[in-house]
């Protein structure tokens, strides 16, 4: 018996194929862009940006990824869409030419219509199959088709012709975008959403203390995993920019290379080596302290390694803080000629908060620095509230920390409240905290600095006087002594104090030595005599002995004498 | 095509229809007999397919299928359907029922 196995079929799974946008941020959140050969709906209300989604989404796929596109409008002209979106930098009319944008201007008033019976929409199909032919579009966009309600009443044949609108889209592969209003309570008005279901993206624009914030969620996305999670985007003279919420892994490599702060006498304070590259670092201070000057010397630092340094002030101007730098030594004109300092400066109360972060973002992506400083991050504060501006800081800090780059952040603390506490509570994200603190005493204020801590170096615990010279900042070590921490002045005087006494004391020394100089001398010399005295004795000695042998020797050649004249006798 | 303009009160109709469907064909039997009952010669008809001249779809703005337009005596009137509603073509056309055009009441002959 033949043993009859069925066949396997092993089914190929295939991801759902993805059309790029490219707007940027988009395709992040989508996990690669729009469902290709399917329809997306972009809802949202009035002045939300759906049009300029859906056409940003044709243009760049006409110019970025050879794909031609038919834009069907419902509701403007060509030319009011153009002028709309020539701001942007995209010139439609000029890709019309060039045979890659095919623009329809679908325009049927209602009052020349009367139903007599039964019809369809089969001038439109023929419409959009004559324009997809012309340019060989791969995507669609019909901005936007609910106008069609208002010029139909019959919504049955409508909807039909809805129906068979998308699914006729579909068998042709186009990647569509329809932009639809957004209905009360509803996703869209007239329920297209029930044709479309395959991705569907939300819109908003809300303005919250006068300040305007738009938002985007992908409220459905078939097949994908997708963000579900509300992000801010804005539109500029580039276009469309979605900011993905970075996600918060913690993630990041860490270098254990070290930049200089700028500052010689800090980095001894650092092991000597200054930051390491791509930590944080928060400068905090009062008003006045010198957050700024130290900063600017980390910039100069920074040019001067050859590398680039994104300088973001929110408080002064560009040309008044440059030229608050050449008061303290630091001029910048040559580096920004060499292309390695860039300066912006906006107020923060400008925009919102995302958009000073998606600005940021965009400005390190045109720059590509290794430092960037940020001075200062406590103005956030005024038109938002403290949690918001914490998590957009923490968010901004987890960016840099991804993109390895070295991060100063000025923050200004409020005098009299303790320093140690931040306005934001970011110190504990920072990976080295250094405070510039005021020192009172004897009617003057003096500026201190200390580093409170520095994550993974051992770092002075030192508290040094912080000077600006003209030739640089010098820290020197504050005199502590039994009336505490003197600065200043007193420092100065105590100084003076400890030299004269240091003289004093030497003075004494000196003294002494000669004293026992002389007493040595004195001594010798007593010495010297004592021994020609011995000297005299020990002559008189052998004098006396050499006479007392002399005498005898005389005595005895006497007696020999005579004893030999008496033998002579006999 | 009837053509048979007869001085200026001749309308000039233009009918879009997509293709030989049922219902552009329904269109078309229904705008002839209606204009041979109500219009007595005056009028001129066009019938273009769009199959054939997709461009004319964009060019003439025509969207449902059937559409009959009246381009003369102005203003334009626009019409869709398969014109199987009469009463509304008239209305539409703006034209007055054809007196002789009495609901065909049986004669007693």
């Amino acid at each position: 018996m033949v043993k009859r196995s069925k066949p396997v079929v092993v089914q190929k799974l295939t991801a759902l194929e993805k059309a790029r946008s490219g707007i940027r941020g988009l395709d992040d959140i989508t996990g690669g862009g729009l469902p290709k050969g399917r329809t997306t709906i972009v809802c949202g209300g009035p002045g939300c940006g759906k049009t300029m989604l859906g056409i940003e989404f044709l243009v760049r796929g006409a110019l970025e990824f050879n794909e031609p596109g038919v834009l069907m409008a419902f509701e403007e002209t060509p030319d009011e869409m153009a002028t709309n979106v020539a701001s942007l930098g995209f010139d439609l009319e000029d890709l019309a030419a060039k045979k890659k944008l095919f623009l329809d201007y679908v325009f049927v008033e209602p009052s020349e219509i009367q139903d007599t019976g039964d019809f369809d929409l089969e001038g439109l199909f023929i419409r959009l199959q004559n324009a997809v032919n012309e340019v060989g579009a791969k995507r669609v966009m019909l901005d936007t088709v609910e106008a069609l309600f208002s010029t139909f009443s019959n919504s049955r044949i409508l909807r039909a012709e809805f129906r068979r609108l998308f699914r006729w889209l579909k068998e042709r592969g186009l990647t569509t975008v329809i932009t639809a209003e957004k209905g009360d309570g509803t996703l869209t008005r007239y329920g297209l959403e029930e044709y479309v279901s395959d991705c569907v993206i939300l819109l908003d624009h809300r303005v919250k203390d006068q300040i305007s914030a738009r938002r985007m969620r992908i409220v459905k996305y078939r097949g994908t995993k997708h963000g579900a999670d509300e992000y801010p985007f804005l539109i500029d003279e580039q276009g469309m920019s979605v900011l993905p919420l970075t996600s918060l892994k913690l993630h990041h490599a860490a270098s254990s290379e070290r930049v200089s702060s700028g500052v010689p006498a800090l980095d001894e304070m650092l092991e000597g080596e200054g930051y390491f590259r791509g930590s944080s670092v928060l400068l905090s201070g009062t008003a006045g302290s010198g957050k700024t000057t130290l900063a600017a010397y980390f910039a100069d630092a920074t040019c001067r390694r050859g590398e680039r340094c994104l300088y973001i002030g929110l408080e002064e101007s560009a040309g008044q803080n440059m030229r608050n730098m050449k008061s303290v030594g630091i001029d910048f004109e040559p580096w920004i000629a060499k292309g390695l300092f860039f300066h912006e400066a906006w107020r923060p109360t400008q925009f919102g908060l995302e958009m000073h972060l998606l600005r940021i973002h965009k400005l390190v992506e045109k720059v590509k620095p290794t430092t960037v400083i940020v001075d200062p991050i406590t103005n956030f504060v005024s038109n938002s509230s403290g949690q918001e501006v914490e998590s957009m800081l923490m968010r901004l800090m987890d960016f840099f920390k991804g993109a390895g780059i070295t991060a100063l952040l000025v923050s200004l603390t409020r005098g009299g409240a303790l320093l140690e506490r931040t306005e934001v509570g970011i110190s504990s994200l920072a990976d080295t905290w250094i405070l510039l603190r005021d020192i009172e005493l004897n009617g003057e204020r003096n500026r201190c600095l200390y580093v409170l801590k520095s994550r993974g170096m051992a770092h002075s615990n030192q508290l040094r006087e912080f000077i600006m010279t003209d030739h640089g900042i010098e820290l020197i070590p504050a005199y502590v002594g039994s009336s505490g921490v003197l600065t200043g002045s007193s420092r100065v005087a105590q100084e003076a104090k400890e030299r004269a006494e240091a003289a004093a004391r030497e003075w004494e020394i000196q003294w002494k030595l000669q004293e026992s100089d002389q007493k040595r001398l004195a001594l010798q010399a007593q010495i010297a005599a004592l021994q020609a005295e011995l000297g005299s004795e020990e002559r008189a000695i052998e004098q006396v002995s050499r006479e007392n042998r002399d005498r005898e020797n005389q005595a005895e050649r006497d007696r020999n004498e005579m004893a030999k004249s008496r033998r002579a006798a006999d | 095509m009837k053509k048979n303009s007869k001085g200026s009160k001749a309308l000039d109709l233009r009918l879009y229809v997509a293709g030989q469907t049922p219902r552009s064909l329904a269109a078309i039997s229904n705008l002839k007999a209606l204009c041979e009952e109500h219009l007595d010669g005056h009028y001129h008809i066009d019938v273009i397919d769009l199959v054939k001249n997709p461009t004319l779809a964009k060019d003439h703005q025509i969207l449902a299928i059937p559409t009959l337009v009246r381009s003369l005596p102005v203003p334009i009137r626009k019409i869709i359907g398969d014109l199987s509603d009469t009463a509304r073509v008239l209305v539409g056309l703006d034209i007055r029922a054809a007196n002789k055009k009495r609901p065909a009441k049986p004669k007693a002959r």
